[in-house]
């Protein structure tokens, strides 16, 4: 009960930086953006290609940190893949998103959304193969917390955990504190009542998607980190962050990490009862029973 | 020369089936501008419902309750159709891309469920022992194929006529009007959810009845025949035939269709062995384009929808 508690939150924390980004999409742009989970497996792999670049230009950088499997190459390499990734996001927008908007339909972009995340999620295959990748060959080995019961966890878990939490808060810190961070929530709000009041509406998109695209990749890397690097993160992870969002209500960045605990915890917890075939199917019970109980999420306002 | 008649005969007879479902997504996005994001799932359960219905008594799960054929049929259509009612009724008075994640969320969980539940759908093995009507009196496969390819048409003429003659009729007038403007219709004393709601499910049972046909053709249906691929195939007949046009549908679904296999035929036999595995990866990249650059350049699809002024 407490491992499958424990591993929930974990999982939630990744759920909830992937659910920041595409709960500021879908509120800022109107849509929901099917293809925001391919940004996870962009960020994984970028990672690992620069952790890969770095740690051949600089071999000293590539010891690990113990008692962690994380290296300073791949420290250096996350933040160049959350940047990378960021402007891919900038250049999908670009390349297609903002000439659909233009034409007006806001369900068109719902459709090429699946278009880009299939020619994205099916580009990474091609270029780096169908195997699983991991970051580290290293065996992490688990610390033993308690034997009864058991409790496993791993040192890198405790980071990426730790990590989440502290991104999080420094993007709680900027939306409350700063004035980008105001008109960051002022265009979530009301994109048009924003330009009034001076808000460079376009570069505040590109904000969005910038922010968006690099909090996925941390998710993705932190997936990958935990798990493994496949090109179908994005498949697999696609429903369960739209859960995230829609529970916590779509366009409250604090309801999305509300909504990422609740989601990785409850996948964990019905572990207990289901056998873990049925995971994949937890989210859309989720959707359904927050649609039932509270139609906005958790902190989410009604809005047509 | 047999060979190659008895192999357009298969072609055409799952792309006419393929062409039932795009006009069920038609009445659903093109005429009402609703998003349906799971079609496989509505698809698979006319297919598993018809099998289940109509099938043999199999060891391993329940099922074989032997039911005359129309009435398995429908029965799956009916099963497709409480489906698209209980998640419409959830998500059609909501945001409108609440249908579009929670149709999705459907498909993954439908597939999920035939997948793993061995008792209800054989699991990952799926469903077998369905006798085909009228295949023991046609001895010869290849007549039986004419006379099924034969059946799928007229069934798809059924439909098209159906779709037809309802987008002229008052209700789709009111599907239109409740697209173009909702507040508009609303004024004028409709009530547009309920009209959503029923297109919605309307056009989620023609897709079952489109996953009817497919399992009647295949005897068989598994979680392989379900997957998103399917939904994504069906858009892209959809949108590069001209959402609002049932023609276009149609034509959408032969064009698609024939991409799609030509496409697999094509690497099959030229590609070399190692690029092969990836034949699967190279098609979605495909559909993926044809799916954003019709969206970019010709939304209005092959044949455009026709402005109808019904009297």
């Amino acid at each position: 009960m407490i491992q499958h508690l424990l591993d929930g939150i974990l999982v939630g924390s990744i759920l909830s930086l992937g659910a920041i980004g595409l709960t500021l999409v879908m509120h800022t742009l109107r849509f929901a953006n099917f293809s925001h989970a391919e940004l996870l497996s962009v960020g994984a792999y970028a990672a690992l290609v620069f952790d890969g670049i770095f740690g051949a230009l600089y071999p000293q950088i590539r010891s690990t940190l113990d008692p962690l499997s994380l290296t300073w190459s791949l420290i250096l390499a996350i933040l160049f893949a959350m940047i990378v990734t960021g402007l891919s996001a900038i250049l999908i927008d670009k390349l297609v998103f903002r000439r659909i908007r233009e034409k007006g339909d806001e369900l068109s972009m719902v459709f090429a959304s699946f278009g880009v995340a299939m020619v994205l999620r099916n580009l990474i295959s091609l270029f780096f193969g169908l195997k699983s990748q991991l970051f580290s060959n290293d065996i992490a080995f688990a610390i033993v917390i308690s034997r009864d019961p058991m409790i496993l966890v791993k040192p890198d878990q405790v980071f990426v955990l730790v990590a989440a939490l502290m991104v999080m808060l420094l993007f709680h810190l900027i939306l409350s504190r700063t004035t980008f961070g105001y008109a960051l929530q002022a265009v979530a709000e009301n994109p048009v009542l924003a330009q009034i009041s001076g808000v460079n509406l376009s570069r505040m998109l590109k904000m969005i998607w910038l922010i968006g695209g690099s909090l996925a990749a941390l998710s993705g890397i932190f997936y990958g980190l935990n798990n493994q690097i496949n090109p179908v993160i994005g498949r697999d992870l696609v429903l369960p962050i739209f859960a995230a969002t829609i529970a916590g209500g779509i366009g409250s960045v604090y309801g999305a990490v509300l909504g990422g605990f609740l989601v990785g915890i409850a996948s964990n917890l019905v572990l207990m009862i289901l056998p873990s075939g049925y995971s994949p199917a937890v989210p859309f019970l989720i959707i359904l029973g927050v649609l039932i109980l509270r139609p906005n999420g958790i902190l989410g306002e009604a809005r047509a | 020369m047999i060979g190659l008649i008895s192999y357009l005969v298969f072609f055409a007879t799952v792309a006419s089936i393929l062409a039932i479902a795009v006009l069920g997504l038609n009445l659903q996005w093109g005429n009402t501008g609703l998003f349906n994001g799971g079609v496989a799932a509505f698809f698979g359960a006319g297919a598993y419902g018809l099998i289940l219905l109509g099938g043999t008594e199999q060891a391993d799960h329940i099922g074989g309750f032997e039911l005359f054929y129309p009435v398995a049929l429908v029965g799956g259509i009916l099963l497709s159709g409480l489906i698209a009612w209980v998640v419409g009724i959830l998500t059609i008075r909501l945001r409108r891309d609440y249908l579009a994640i929670a149709t999705f969320g459907v498909a993954v969980a439908f597939e999920n469920l035939m997948r793993n539940a061995e008792w209800l759908s054989g699991g990952a093995k799926g469903m077998r022992g369905f006798e085909r009507p009228f295949e023991d009196s046609i001895a010869d496969p290849f007549v039986f194929n004419i006379i099924f390819f034969c059946f799928s048409v007229l069934v798809l003429l059924g439909v098209y006529l159906f779709l037809e003659k309802l987008i002229r009729s008052p209700f789709g007038r009111l599907l239109r009007a409740i697209r173009e403007d909702e507040v508009a219709a609303q004024s004028l004393g409709k009530a547009p959810n309920q009209v959503r709601l029923t297109a919605f499910v309307v056009g989620s049972m023609i897709m079952g009845l489109a996953g009817g046909l497919y399992a009647t053709f295949y005897a068989f249906v598994s979680p392989q025949d379900v997957l998103p691929t399917l939904t994504f195939q069906i858009w892209a007949m959809l949108i590069v035939g001209g959402s609002g046009n049932n023609q276009g549908g149609i034509l959408g679904a032969f064009l698609i269709w024939a991409a799609w296999t030509a496409s697999g035929w094509m690497l099959s036999k030229f590609a070399p062995v190692e690029a092969q595995l990836y034949t699967g990866t190279l098609q979605y990249i495909m559909i993926g384009m044809i799916i954003v650059g019709m969206l970019l350049w010709r939304p209005q699809g092959l044949l455009p929808e026709k402005l109808i002024v019904s009297q």
